[in-house]
């Protein structure tokens, strides 16, 4: 039945020395969703994007994406496979323009030899210009990553991102560190990204996540606490003891 | 011609760079030294391969080999083979015990052609295995490694320790080596003397020629996608590997290409000096080769030509009269490196002489660029 | 193997296992010290075995100070001179850490660079002051003598002394590291140099003395290499790639580790070199040790942690 599922996750485990940070977690994403993970600090949330991604292994358990397991792919294939990963702080090359930045990122040309027989096409540059737009960013083309704000070069991660066209798209709290109107681009951009894709956001803003979950998910040491719409989530007890409550 | 231009060359600022270097080298230093110190110049010449390596591994890689010595050894040692055993027929050799054999054999109770020298009287199997050997062995360790996520300081440590190997086995087994004289008296190659006034000049060049082609090749390397992933790799080496890439390749890739380069300044050096030993390979002559491309600026690679000459010129200047000084200025070179200059010649270059430089170039240019456009106000 | 009786062969091994006591000794002692400065710091002293040097030319000042001054404490001189090499080796590198080190922290390659320039600089300062030639010094009768264990093994008294002295200065560093308030501090700052700030731990301090007792301890290594070999200038430098390698293969971050790399990489280098060359045991050794490291790049002792 898990292959009805964009990404199925099921008795995932990773103990370190004895800690285990992930419990024995069971997790289904359906294709087209997107489901925002929260929960409070050390709950295990990022840890569930590292296994996914394959930065950490897992201890057990497993991660079946299209029906194709991912545990035993080291992180580049998982990539290939199409699940795409941001990471919490931005993640982005400083010292090259935005332009760089995003055709690094474009899936061509990813082993020895075919990158350097890369070429800028002009399907390459269409696509680049067509991702900047998207994220706001096509002004700053020739710009130093490292110069952009704070939150542009959250976007810029994005976008590095969406130029490989993920089946399954994983945000680390893209709106952390944002200013107001930030965010609202940033909620717009992510409802325009989400067609025709799986995401799994991890955030702690509630408003924001009010607005953009399909699907929320509460983890809570390790383990799924809670799952359903963000209505069924606020008023399940268990949830306001451990995280909402207080 | 356009993208030969500006990746190969580098662009104006590489192509203004690469022709004074090819000036310097092909035509200020053979007009102005006689053929003994020119010589002397070919043989640093050689080392600058190894420095160009050097600062693709570590200036744009981001690995600091120790072991760049081994490299330059193999590729000297393939050479030696070869000229050693056209240089050893069994007529020249007629007063041995076992004609025919390399002396130092003879000398070693050795009375037949190890296995592995056999090939090596192909002139074309050495010039193969003085390219194809260092890449192998550059690409063992490396996949060994990289594969498994090492680098760093460890990375340094176990190739300086690999470096310190090979000398020892090659020391010890004097018999297949010639142990610590290294191999000597090379004479001819295919019957041509390299020892000569003639030859030396000529040899001189196809080094030179050599090196220029060195650079542009990885000019070209560095002017494509991979050298660009290589400075994204040393900002965030996570991102890159998150984008799909696998990284490991990237770097065994950069560390094979310094290992050949290396290599084929090894060769030329036997060619050149005509004897191979291994002084070249070991621990010391290893990281001198790092403070060759660290005086240049680590990240330059014209700066690694100019690095290497001047280090060794200072090193041949100083320790004919002053040999105790030399060792406290090659102290002092690699603490100040570090600490004071961490750009090395290029960053010197970049902070103080390039204004006055592009003052005067730009100058010139736009006085011409004027009288092409009938004296049309520059934009400047 | 032919040629030896299984219990010629058990003799050669007793004896050369203990003639690899002595080489144990001065590689623990080496490797503890860089374990110390690498482990917690971070730091590529590639100046240890200087250090080392520093300390084996104490022990010869010593012993010809004695011999020609006081030559009735000379059968309990080496003591004393012992305290002197550490504590020489000691302030020099508190002065190193204090001019340059310090200024090098979280560039590992740079420190490398740096401090290998500083090692040439150290033996060519060895040169200049105690010339080219080699030195040995006067060691007391009584570390002269071997042990008669049975008619076949003969044990060296030297290097039983040497492994003494190297498992209570082990111990001491153990004991120090684990116990002491100082070790405590130490430990803090490896784990996290802002917060151990933040708590009111003079890191800069921390870093300083850590650097000097690593560099003390390389000079009891000197003393110990004084009992097996004579001491000339570039004498440190040939054991630096050898050290290197203990505090790798042992896990750099575990005391244990390093003892029980020391240990085998010593005994197998001893045994070794019985059988084949000098050259040969060692080329083996170190291949061996290599080859192990590239199929478990973290060494012998290391924990899983998270990143």
């Amino acid at each position: 039945m898990s292959n009805d599922f964009a990404l199925a996750v099921e008795d995932l485990t990773v103990s370190f020395d004895g800690f285990k940070a992930v419990d024995n977690l069971t997790l289904y994403v359906e294709k087209n969703e997107l489901r925002v993970i929260i929960g409070p600090n050390g709950a295990g949330k990022t840890t569930v994007l590292d296994l996914i991604c394959g930065k950490t292994k897992a201890t057990g358990g497993s991660i079946k994406f299209n029906g194709v397991e991912l545990t035993k792919f080291p992180e580049h294939r998982i990539v290939q496979a199409g699940v795409g990963r941001k990471f919490q702080t931005p993640s982005i090359y400083e010292n090259l323009s935005v332009l760089e930045n995003l055709e690094i990122s474009y899936p061509k040309g990813r082993s020895v030899f075919g990158s350097l027989m890369f070429e800028r096409t002009q399907d390459v540059t269409d696509r680049i210009i067509e991702i900047a737009e998207m994220i706001f960013l096509s002004e700053y083309l020739e710009k130093q990553a490292g110069l952009l704000s704070h939150g542009q070069k959250q976007w810029l991660e994005i976008g590095m991102l969406l130029i490989q066209d993920p089946a399954l798209l994983m945000l680390d709290e893209p709106v952390a560190g944002m200013s107001v109107s930030e965010r609202e681009k940033t909620a717009e951009l992510l409802g325009r990204i989400s067609n025709g894709r799986s995401m799994i956001v991890i955030e702690h803003d509630m408003e924001f996540v009010k607005r953009i979950a399909h699907k929320v998910t509460v983890l809570h040491q390790g383990k799924v606490l809670a799952e359903g719409n963000m209505e069924k989530v606020q008023h399940d007890p268990k949830v306001i003891e451990v995280y909402l409550g207080h | 011609m356009n993208a030969f231009y500006n990746r190969w060359l580098g662009g104006k600022k590489g192509t203004i760079e690469l022709a004074i270097l090819a000036a310097f080298i092909f035509v200020v230093l053979p007009l102005g030294l006689d053929v003994f110190r020119l010589n002397m110049v070919g043989k640093y010449l050689t080392y600058a391969f190894a420095a160009v390596g050097l600062v693709m591994v570590w200036g744009y890689g981001g690995v600091l080999s120790l072991g760049q010595g081994v490299f330059f050894g193999i590729g000297g040692y393939c050479m030696a083979m070869f000229l050693k055993l056209e240089a050893s027929d069994p007529i020249s050799t007629a007063h041995q015990t076992t004609p025919g054999i390399p002396d130092f054999m003879d000398w070693n109770q050795v009375t037949h052609l190890p296995l592995f020298w056999e090939p090596f009287h192909s002139l074309t199997f050495a010039i193969v295995a003085a390219l194809v050997l260092p890449a192998a062995f550059a690409y063992l360790i490396g996949a060994a490694m990289f594969k498994r996520r090492v680098g760093g300081v460890y990375f340094s440590i176990i190739t300086q320790a690999i470096a310190a190997i090979l000398t020892i086995l090659v020391v010890g087994q004097q018999g297949m080596t010639g142990g610590i004289n290294g191999i000597t008296d090379l004479k001819t190659m295919h019957g041509w003397s390299i020892n000569t006034n003639s030859a030396k000049y000529v040899l001189y060049y196809v080094n030179a020629a050599l090196l220029l082609g060195s650079i542009m090749l990885c000019k070209y390397v560095l002017s494509s996608k991979l050298g660009r992933l290589l400075l994204a790799l040393r900002d965030k080496e996570d991102r890159v590997r998150f984008s799909g890439y696998d990284v490991a390749n990237f770097k065994i890739f950069t560390f094979c290409l310094g290992a050949v380069i290396s290599a084929i300044g090894g060769a030329m050096f036997t060619l050149q000096v005509g004897f191979m030993s291994p002084s070249f390979i070991g621990i010391v002559p290893s990281i001198e080769m790092v403070i060759f491309a660290a005086i240049g600026g680590r990240m330059s690679l014209v700066g690694a030509v100019y690095g290497t000459l001047l280090v060794n010129y200072g090193k041949s200047a100083f320790s004919e009269s002053f040999p105790s000084l030399w060792l406290f200025l090659m102290g002092a070179m690699f603490i100040g490196v570090v600490m004071v200059f961490p750009n090395g010649l290029a960053g010197l270059y970049e902070t103080y002489l390039k204004n006055w430089f592009e003052k005067l170039l730009s100058a010139r240019l736009s006085v011409r660029s004027n009288a092409i456009r009938g004296g049309l106000p520059n934009e400047q | 193997m032919d040629g030896y009786s299984l219990s010629d062969l058990w003799s050669i091994l007793v004896m050369q296992g203990f003639s690899g006591l002595s080489l144990f000794s001065v590689l623990l002692l080496m490797a503890l010290g860089l374990a110390v400065i690498f482990g917690q710091m971070g730091v590529i002293n590639m100046a240890h075995g200087e250090f080392m040097t520093i300390g084996a030319y104490t022990i010869y000042f010593c012993s010809k100070i004695v011999e020609k001054h006081f030559p009735e404490i000379m059968p309990y001189y080496f003591i004393i001179a012992i305290i002197a090499a550490f504590a020489i080796a000691f302030l020099i590198g508190y002065l190193v850490e204090f001019l340059m080190i310090r200024h090098l922290y979280r560039r590992p390659l740079d420190t490398l660079l740096a401090t290998w320039g500083l090692s040439l600089i150290m033996q060519q300062i060895f040169r200049s002051l105690f010339g080219a030639r080699e030195v040995s010094a006067t060691l007391p009768n009584w570390l002269m003598g071997s042990w008669k264990a049975t008619p076949d093994i003969d044990i060296p008294l030297n290097g039983l002394f040497v492994m003494a002295v190297s498992i209570v200065v082990t111990a001491a560093v153990i004991g120090f590291l684990f116990k002491s308030s100082w070790g405590i501090k130490v430990r803090a700052t490896t784990q996290n140099r802002v917060m151990a700030g933040a708590v009111g731990i003079n890191t800069k301090k921390i870093d300083r003395l850590t650097f000097a007792t690593g560099c003390g301890i390389a000079g009891i290594a000197g003393a110990a290499f004084t009992t097996i070999a004579s001491t000339g200038p570039t004498s440190g430098s040939l054991y630096i790639v050898d050290t290197f390698l203990v505090v790798v293969f042992g896990g750099s971050a575990s005391l244990l580790g390093t003892v029980a790399s020391a240990f085998s990489i010593a005994q197998a280098q001893s045994i070794l070199t019985f059988f084949m060359t000098n050259a040969m045991g060692k080329v083996v050794t170190l291949l061996s040790i290599i080859v192990i490291l590239m199929m478990r790049p973290e060494g012998l002792f290391s924990s899983k942690v998270r990143k």
